[in-house]
């Protein structure tokens, strides 16, 4: 047994009520930069619908993650070593800048700079790809509220694991949110399919990441990661993903998605697993088999034998206790109610998801039942075919018993804190019918729905003595990067050395505030950064020159 | 043998080498992050789908085809019993379906930079002068070779050609082998020449770190975060820029 820890998240999808905040803010910390315009290493997708980009959880199409050889072994299902290094000058399997959607400005320039006349000037939308007038046809979250739907929602590859019944008409449709980060797999197809050997996982905390000095742009990964969650910046010809915020996380702070989400529902904490079953849990041939496969990996950190075997394998003693207090531990083992996303893609997700009872409740509801009490919730739960086998195409590889007994808890937990909020006796039997205790029922109710910070939040510390060597600190932020914001190296647009992301947004953000005029393009290597722009003038680069000078 | 062609033939090969061993040395010191294909595949990917892969295993052969031709003295392949008609006509044969494919490729993907939107925009000056320089030495290369071949009887560079190159690393260099080659040949060499010394400081680097290491190692990489080349380096030395703005 080799013990490895992993920083890891559960989201509670109950509570999530689908508002972007922690896309916009991550966004704000890390992709708000020209080339990672389109970049959501957060994204937050209406179910159903067809996600971000289109349809990624496509896989005949995409190709992403793992599959089973005949004779039973793993392989990346776009193909092994051979054919990677075969396909790497046209990678065929590469989503287009349109499977994502064009980024793009509005002209807002013109709102000034129209001459009087009878109608209110318009901004009108350009894009930022090739700074032609375009017609917004799409974004990362088009479909948000089943806008759209039912035109759009048929083209959801989950839903159509399970359409059959499914009825799009509004009194009949469910739809809850499903915020996405980079899974941080233990097995991960994304560094598998890296070629350079750029990407890599951290051995300390398992946070999969993009070495930017490694990276030679062949886009594997993105090809690679069945959740498409690698994303290619378009301006520097680098790979770039989601870092579950290391700097923050180093000095035990939650990431940004996790600290700025409105509902409080995202929890972050280790779990250690044992490194060398990973490959066999992976291979293992029933698909519905996986997420049980995954839970037997992972280790119980109060188990001495583990400790012992944690502390052989070089765990610190804070991070040992760490992982004991762990909010996903206890999600996961001790009540049970969180579920991996996809295992069927055998990478091993390690960001997990309560899943929604809402929808169950809301259908519950319209019918004109009472939706919180625990006979007709329960009953619902095991009728309503619909809810469920779409909650187990995306938690369980379509095995609908795990979702039920979690809906089932989660309805437990509803009826019987409703009995204690009215002041009634505590029904023990509503607990028992759950595998639970009222005790317990409770104790899983403070953790999801009182949430304390510390509880959500069980963050070890990187060691104060490798501290010189932490890769981006937060507080020894040095702000003397050569080049400032952006980067402009003799040999392309972005050649020269990166500056850490907060340098170069903080650069660009100073700039814009002080600056009399608007950004020259020569300094923005002819792209205008937008979220950084403030409306002020038509920044030259903004659009291909004209030819009569202005 | 005059000055000139002691510039063109010790010089000019020397001059070329230096830059782009040094070159690549600093590039790879002091520009790692530069270093990358910055594949425009994301904005476009129908001709480059054609385009890329016919240059490029293209000049995969041609290159092969050089090593063969350049660095294999005659006599080496004559003793292994292939004699010089069939050398010639398997390398003219190989190398002019390799450099069509190439050229095609080549023209194919200049005509998407230049025509695709996107692809244009994104195109820098350091990649239209590698260009120019890439397309020219192609297109003189196949030059020679189709010119030699059918207007004459063909032309045995493996008597002049090759030992002048050898010789060059061999650190004894014969500039009169290559004083009275045909003038396309010549050409051919010297635009090579020029492409070498530029070549570390474009997009072309990305073929010194072809990922040939990936057909061996584990899939999974992991890396520990203390690790000396993990993540942002410090700030190179250096100087600060005087202004900012
Ligand atoms: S989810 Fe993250 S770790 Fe997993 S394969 Fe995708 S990019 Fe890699
Ligand atoms: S901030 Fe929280 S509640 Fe809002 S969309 Fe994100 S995960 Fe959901």
């Amino acid at each position: 047994m080799r013990v490895m820890a992993q920083l890891a998240m559960v989201m509670n999808l109950d509570k999530c009520i689908g508002c972007h905040t922690c896309s916009v803010t991550c966004k704000q910390a890390w992709t708000n930069r020209s080339g990672v315009e389109y970049v959501w290493f957060n994204n937050v997708e209406t179910r159903p619908g067809q996600g971000y980009p289109r349809t990624y959880q496509n896989q005949e199409k995409w190709r992403g993650g793992w599959e089973l050889s005949r004779r039973g072994r793993l392989r990346l299902k776009a193909g092994g070593r051979l054919r990677k290094l075969a396909t790497i000058f046209a990678n065929p399997l590469m989503p287009s800048i349109q499977d994502y959607y064009e980024p793009w400005t509005y002209d807002y320039d013109r709102l000034f700079s129209a001459p009087a006349q009878q109608d209110t000037p318009v901004a009108r939308p350009r894009s930022l790809i090739t700074g032609e007038p375009t017609k917004i046809t799409w974004s990362a979250n088009w479909d948000d509220n089943l806008a759209g739907a039912p035109k759009l929602t048929a083209a959801d590859p989950v839903l159509a694991k399970v359409s059959d019944q499914v009825k799009l008409e509004f009194e009949q449709a469910f739809m809850f949110y499903l915020p996405r980060i980079c899974e941080h797999c233990l097995n991960p197809s994304c560094v598998a399919s890296c070629p350079s050997g750029a990407m890599y996982k951290r051995s300390e905390d398992g946070i999969v990441l993009v070495d930017q000095d490694r990276c030679r742009g062949w886009r594997m990964c993105v090809t690679g990661c069945p959740y498409k969650k690698v994303y290619f910046n378009h301006r520097t010809g680098k790979a770039e993903k989601c870092t579950f915020c290391y700097p923050r996380v180093e000095v035990g702070l939650p990431t940004v998605c996790s600290e700025t989400c409105v509902g409080r529902l995202r929890y972050l904490g280790l779990i250690l697993y044992d490194v060398d079953r990973v490959a066999q849990a992976a291979s293992v041939p029933d698909e519905k088999a996986l997420y049980e496969a995954q839970k037997s990996v992972m280790l119980d950190p109060h188990d001495p034998e583990v400790i012992a075997a944690a502390r052989a394998s070089g765990i610190p003693e804070d991070w040992l206790e760490a992982a004991q207090r762990s909010p996903i531990h206890k999600l996961i083992f001790e009540y049970g109610v969180a579920l991996p996303l996809h295992p069927e893609y055998r990478t091993m997700p390690m960001v997990w998801y309560i899943p929604p009872l809402s929808p169950v409740v809301d259908v519950l509801a319209g019918t004109g039942h009472d939706g919180e009490a625990a006979g007709n919730l329960f009953g619902a739960i095991d009728t309503l075919r619909i809810p469920v086998a779409y909650l187990a195409e995306l938690f369980t590889a379509g095995d609908p018993e795990p979702v039920r007994a979690v809906l089932r808890r989660l309805a437990a937990m509803r009826s019987y804190m409703r009995e204690v909020n009215l002041g009634r006796p505590r029904d023990e039997s509503i607990a028992t019918a759950v595998g639970m205790t009222g005790d317990q029922v409770e104790e899983m109710y403070r953790l999801l729905a009182i949430a304390a910070y510390d509880e959500r939040y069980v963050i070890p510390t990187a060691h104060a003595e490798r501290a010189e060597a932490l890769e981006e600190s937060v507080t020894g932020c040095s702000l003397d990067y050569e080049g400032g914001p952006g980067m402009a190296g003799p040999f392309g647009e972005a050649s020269g050395m990166p500056a850490p992301v907060a340098v170069e947004s903080f650069h660009a953000l100073r700039e814009r505030q002080t600056a009399d005029e608007p950004e020259r393009a020569d300094e923005l290597r002819g792209r205008v950064n937008l979220l950084n722009w403030d409306g002020k003038g038509i920044p030259e680069g903004l659009f291909p020159s004209r030819k009569e000078k202005r | 043998m005059n000055a000139l062609d002691t510039l063109l033939w010790v010089v000019a090969p020397y001059l070329a080498l230096t830059v782009f061993v040094l070159g690549h040395v600093w590039r790879y010191r002091y520009d790692k992050f530069g270093w990358t294909t910055r594949s425009s595949q994301m904005y476009e990917s129908r001709l480059l789908r054609i385009g890329s892969p016919l240059f490029h295993f293209g000049i995969l052969v041609v290159l092969l085809g050089h090593v063969g031709g350049l660095v294999i003295p005659k006599t080496w392949t004559e003793a292994a019993g292939i004699g010089e008609e069939a050398y010639h006509l398997g390398a003219v044969v190989l190398g002019t379906i390799a450099g069509v494919c190439t050229i095609a490729g080549l023209a194919i993907l200049i005509y998407r930079r230049r025509t695709v939107g996107p692809v244009f925009t994104a195109t820098t000056r350091n990649d239209k002068l590698m260009y120019a320089l890439l397309a020219l030495t192609i297109v003189l290369g196949l030059a020679a070779t189709l010119v030699a071949n059918v207007l004459g009887g063909g032309y045995d560079y493996r008597t002049t050609v090759s030992p002048w190159f050898r010789s060059i690393f061999i650190l004894q260099p014969e500039p009169a082998l290559m004083a009275r080659v045909p003038v396309l040949f010549q050409l051919h060499a010297a635009s090579a020449m020029v492409l070498f010394a530029v070549w570390p400081f474009t997009r072309l680097v990305h073929m010194l770190t072809a990922p040939i290491g990936y057909l061996t190692r584990p899939y999974i990489v992991y890396r520990s975060r203390d690790a000396k080349t993990a993540g942002t380096r410090a700030p190179r030395p250096g100087w600060d820029p005087i202004t900012r703005r």
